[in-house]
């Protein structure tokens, strides 16, 4: 892709852009005069807090897949159903669709996130293979549905409001719901904090190579 | 649309002029943008500018919907439960409330935060920037810190999930009980309509440059002289 390898970046041009206001200004500005907010060409902590944020979510994965999400209590017996058990539960019944939406939001993405996300800050690392547009069309897939996960965590909420028939039924939450929302969360942090400006300086790299004698 | 960046751009260009993509950092001369177009950033695609036609007012009228029907939905019943003869209406404050009773404080914070605190947060910050600058008035102090914690609120403004979590939850209980929607369902499909207007109504470089037109007292005086 010749076309946007001669793209001129604010580093080039000694300026630096505000990420909040998209203004330019002398790379020396510390703080924006626009908007306020502090200005940094690279964000070079970038990384460091993305493999932080990461770790900490990949800690809370665990128990959260562990210990149960819900504890359903129908006329006496109780049980317990954690993220996978409750989806095979609402397929055992019939509900194929709605089993996949649990399945999907709170096992594959949260999964293909950890992944995504790791992908990301391994080969902005270590540029061998420069292919920004798959890698920055990755990065946004990973900030706008990184969210959806919440569902199960509010479908746990809504349930354990609403359920409460005395000894028909009720539903409460379980430890799980918990460590799942601070999944999500962290690593909805871990995906902000990874500045997508690096993925396209691996292309400003490779055409100063290309370009040296 | 950006169509090609001017590599003759220089450092005595006019800066205010110049638009940088955040993603990507790619410069550019900023286009003339006609409301209803979209400026888009030749090598990302990301959206760098997007007017729309008496957007401020509208965003005011949406926002103001908004928080009417936020507050209509905290107190209306919002599903219905019946089984067996027992009948439970809850409320999104039952919703809130239904971790309060353990350890689970913390996940009580966050949903609350992620579908009424947020939005509504959201929602009042946008009214105090944009209603002084709609009727042509000074900006409020602390407009420009008001409209950058608004912007970086948004991906933790959940209400759409909240209400697609809706549907997943009746589908679960709908073997065990009749469910039906209360009155605040509908004022919560309303918000979310809503919210989702005032987004794509919505144009951050467009507020920020008619807030600029204004000097702001929370800048320190020694880095005005940097605008041209």
């Amino acid at each position: 892709m010749s076309d946007r390898a001669d793209v001129l970046t604010a580093r080039d041009a000694g300026l630096v852009g505000c990420r909040d206001c998209t203004r330019a200004w002398p790379v020396t500005t510390e703080i924006c005069p626009c908007c306020g907010s502090a200005l940094v060409s690279r964000d070079s902590g970038s990384l460091q807090r993305v493999w932080a944020w990461w770790l900490v979510a990949l800690i809370c994965y665990v128990p959260a897949n562990i210990y149960p999400m819900l504890r359903t209590s129908t006329l006496g017996s109780v049980s317990q159903d954690t993220i996978v058990g409750g989806a095979i539960t609402l397929a055992e019944h019939g509900s194929y669709s709605v089993a996949a939406i649990i399945l999907l939001a709170s096992v594959v993405i949260p999964t293909l996130k950890f992944l995504a996300i790791a992908y990301l800050a391994i080969s902005v690392a270590r540029p061998a293979s420069t292919r920004p547009r798959t890698q920055h069309l990755l990065y946004e897939m990973v900030e706008y549905i990184g969210r959806w996960s919440m569902i199960d965590v509010f479908v746990v909420a809504i349930l354990s409001a609403l359920v409460h028939l005395g000894s028909i039924a009720s539903v409460e939450p379980g430890p799980a719901s918990l460590t799942f929302a601070l999944t999500v969360v962290f690593t909805m942090i871990s995906a902000q904090s990874f500045d997508s400006r690096l993925i396209w300086d691996q292309l400003e790299d490779e055409k100063d190579d290309t370009l040296a004698p | 649309m950006v169509r090609q960046n001017d590599v003759s751009i220089t450092a005595a260009d006019d800066l205010g002029a110049l638009v940088v993509c955040p993603s990507c950092d790619a410069l550019y001369r900023m286009p003339k943008v006609a409301p209803g177009e979209d400026a888009i950033c030749h090598r990302c695609h990301r959206v760098l500018a997007a007017p729309r036609r008496r957007a401020g007012m509208q965003i005011i009228s949406l926002a103001a919907a908004s928080l009417v029907f936020l507050v209509a939905t905290l107190f209306f019943p919002f599903l219905k439960i019946s089984a067996a003869g027992l009948h439970n209406a809850t409320s999104v404050l039952d919703v809130v409330l239904a971790f309060t009773n353990r350890e689970l404080a913390l996940l009580v914070l966050f949903t609350a935060g992620c579908i009424l605190a947020i939005p509504a947060l959201r929602m009042g910050l946008l009214l105090y920037v944009l209603v002084p600058l709609v009727f042509d008035h000074p900006p409020r102090p602390g407009a420009r810190a008001a409209f950058r914690l608004s912007e970086r609120l948004k991906p933790w403004s959940m209400a759409e999930i909240f209400a697609l979590g809706c549907a997943v939850a009746l589908i679960k209980v709908k073997d065990l009980a009749q469910v039906e929607f209360g009155p605040a369902f509908w004022m919560f499909a309303g918000l979310v309509f809503l919210v989702l207007q005032v987004q794509r109504n919505l144009c951050s470089r467009s507020v920020w440059d008619a807030l600029e037109q204004v000097p702001d007292r929370d800048i320190p005086a020694p880095l005005r002289e940097h605008r041209t």
